[in-house]
């Protein structure tokens, strides 16, 4: 039984070389890949994101662990049979149309990929239009809505709306957030949950596609 | 147009550098002087959850017309010598310049009104939403996007606003990421070359669009870079040091805006606008414990210490106990001004700053750097710089030591993670070229187009190079 403690440690650390080294050690030992990124780096990532909850972590030291992470990943890849991989699920992002605040949206994006889902981020000023096109190109099984304007609040219940419309609203799970946003007014447009910071916005994701 | 470069500090002794008293005052056509003795309140607004376009324009402008009416109303009531109005016009009104000038045109007429008939007076700032980002932007300076915010600025002048401002974004991007990683050398590209290159095309443009309409160019603000520096450390996102040496950084950037013309009084989310007060005599609009409603802060008391005016930051036309917010927090103004005006009057207003000073500086980092006798310390070491680059670099190192020395000397709580980023940050900075072609070359080729695109900017690094 190998012993993924030095491989998470390494992940929280954000430490590269550690994590590409206590990773070719695990392949070395012929120990399941699968096992590799769930026990050993996932784990390791999981941790991160409770620190980061807790506020026992800055951004950048859950961006150093992500790039280790990945780092770790990039080594077992080539060992997984076709398909078989750990994508969460897929996550379509943006601020809605109208709005041009970007960071905040970033860093749930970020955080969302952190924690093994597959992020689409769309950018800015995203029509319902652009915000559908994407969710069928892809797949996607959340669609995260921005916003941080009083005036653009809205264009969320006209993209929820488009959801509707295209007879895609059963498929797919919407969430929203930014400053001027509350749960009430989730519930008001329809949405399927509201959060108010990047860590509650992955634990909304993870509960929604349990 | 002349590049002005503030060698030397408008202040050297601390006991002029004071809340209400400029080095260069703005006298406002209207008899209103900024920054002459009187410390004014100034109102910011935004409407409440509803969109705007066409249809709903007319609903629009009722609500501008119901806020400023409510604003003028209680200003009138409350005998305030004197009113600042902002109104940060939203994208659709700067994609749309004509209901931007729509804004100001209902606006003034209401704040006109109020002259006309019970003599208040009152100066209405229109601040331009920087529209130039995004996926259909083509160019910085030429487009629809720049032709846009010109055609506003334009409009809104010649519609009768006093002051023109917006919160630049040139750099931003790149901002965005340096905030995320904490790469401070990636801010300084941002900000100091980046970002005062920008500014200097930007400004020249407003400036000639106030001289032409009578306008007065007041100043622009750091607010989409140090504010979010601040709304990610307030969340413990990220070390609030990395906040304050940002914040002291931007005021390089944002005094572009002063050396290509503006006038003051600068922006009131800048909290920059200190240094560029003690570098300038410009007077300044601060916001602090009265933006609550906006976005929390821990400068709450400590930004008023050298305010000229004083604002909320933004608050949105929705009904309260007090009545509607726009008006309840004008009351909050009016308050405030009265008690620091009030104890200029009695000879107080040295006590009165520095009670706003120590009752907030040591909390806090970000606090700690806007104390007048730091801000007058860093800001000499500042204009010591000879380009914006330079100037950029010594506000970053001269922060971290004046931070550094305030914990020493247990005149600032810093714990073992924030010190831990004093280190780093500093460490950050040695390893930095002190050529600025030799570190602007590294940076371009360490960033994605989609966080700068030399191209957009007509950016020439062979200028750079020289």
């Amino acid at each position: 039984m190998f012993d993924f403690t030095g491989l998470s440690n390494a992940v929280i650390e954000g430490d590269n070389d550690q994590v590409q080294a206590k990773v070719n050690e695990a392949i070395s030992a012929n120990v399941d890949p699968l096992a590799i990124i769930n026990q050993g780096l996932i784990g390791g990532m999981n941790v991160v994101g409770q620190r980061f909850k807790v506020n026992d972590m800055f951004v950048p030291e859950v961006l150093m662990s992500a790039r280790s992470m990945n780092a770790g990943i990039e080594l077992v890849k080539p060992l997984l049979a076709g398909g078989e991989m750990t994508n969460r699920g897929t996550v379509i992002i943006g601020t809605v149309k109208g709005d041009l605040h970007d960071i905040g949206k970033s860093l749930v994006g970020m955080m969302l990929e952190c924690s093994g889902f597959k992020v689409i981020d769309l950018g800015v000023d995203v029509s319902p239009e652009e915000f559908i096109a994407a969710i069928k190109e892809n797949d996607g099984k959340i669609l995260a809505l921005s916003a941080l304007l009083t005036t653009t609040m809205l264009s969320m219940k006209s993209t929820i709306e488009e959801c509707v419309e295209q007879g895609m609203r059963n498929d797919i799970k919407v969430i929203i957030g930014g400053a001027p946003i509350s749960q009430e007014f989730s519930d008001q447009i329809g949405a399927d949950g509201y959060a108010g910071d990047a860590a509650a916005a992955v634990e909304l994701v993870a509960n929604l596609l349990q | 147009m002349a590049s002005l470069q503030f060698n030397e500090l408008a202040y050297t002794n601390l006991d002029e550098f004071i809340y209400g008293h400029a080095k260069k005052p703005v006298v406002c056509s209207n008899g209103m002087v900024i920054g002459g003795g009187t410390v004014y309140p100034e109102v910011n607004l935004t409407l409440p959850t509803m969109l705007i376009d066409t249809e709903t324009m007319p609903k629009v402008l009722s609500q501008y017309e119901e806020m400023i009416h409510g604003i003028c109303s209680k200003a009138h009531e409350l005998l305030s010598p004197g009113i600042i109005i902002e109104i940060e016009l939203l994208p659709p009104c700067t994609f749309n310049p004509q209901w931007g000038i729509d804004v100001t045109k209902v606006a003034k007429g209401v704040m006109n009104e109020y002259y006309s008939k019970f003599g208040l007076k009152s100066l209405l700032r229109m601040t331009v939403v920087d529209i130039r980002e995004g996926k259909t932007l083509t160019h910085m300076y030429k487009g629809e996007h720049w032709d846009n915010v010109i055609k506003t600025f334009r409009g809104c002048a010649e519609a009768g606003a006093d002051f023109l401002a917006i919160e630049s974004i040139g750099g931003k991007h790149l901002h965005d990421e340096a905030v995320m990683n904490c790469d401070l050398p990636r801010a300084l590209f941002s900000l100091g070359v980046v970002g005062c290159r920008d500014m200097a095309v930007l400004w020249d443009e407003i400036v000639k669009i106030s001289t032409e309409t009578n306008c007065i160019p007041s100043g622009d603000t750091a607010c989409g870079f140090a504010n979010t520096s601040m709304v990610m450390a307030h969340k413990n996102f990220i070390p609030k040091v990395f906040a304050a040496i940002d914040r002291v950084m931007c005021a390089v950037r944002t005094l572009v805006a002063v050396e290509r013309g503006a006038l003051g009084p600068d922006k009131d989310c800048g909290y920059e606008g200190v240094y560029l007060k003690a570098i300038t005599g410009i007077p300044i609009s601060m916001e602090g414990r009265t933006a609550a409603c906006a976005h929390s802060s821990s400068v709450g008391n400590i930004s008023a210490c050298l305010a000229d005016c004083w604002s909320n930051e933004s608050v949105e036309n929705v009904r309260l106990l007090g009545g509607m917010a726009p008006t309840v927090y004008t009351e909050q103004l009016i308050y405030d001004c009265r008690l620091m005006n009030v104890a200029s009057a009695r000879g107080f207003a040295h006590e009165m700053r520095d009670i706003l000073s120590e009752s907030d500086r040591m909390y806090d980092p970000q606090a700690y750097i806007l104390d007048p006798g730091v801000v007058i310390k860093i800001s000499q070491e500042i204009v010591k710089g000879k380009t914006h680059f330079e100037r950029t670099k010594i506000a970053a190192s001269a922060t971290i030591k004046e931070l550094r020395s305030a914990f020493q000397d247990g005149l600032l709580q810093l714990d073992t993670k924030e010190l831990k980023y004093l280190d780093i940050f500093e460490k950050q900075l040695k390893l930095m070229p002190n050529d600025e072609a030799e570190f602007t070359q590294f940076m371009i080729k360490n960033s994605t187009l989609d966080k700068f695109d030399p191209a957009k900017y007509d950016f020439n690094f062979n200028a750079v190079a020289k």
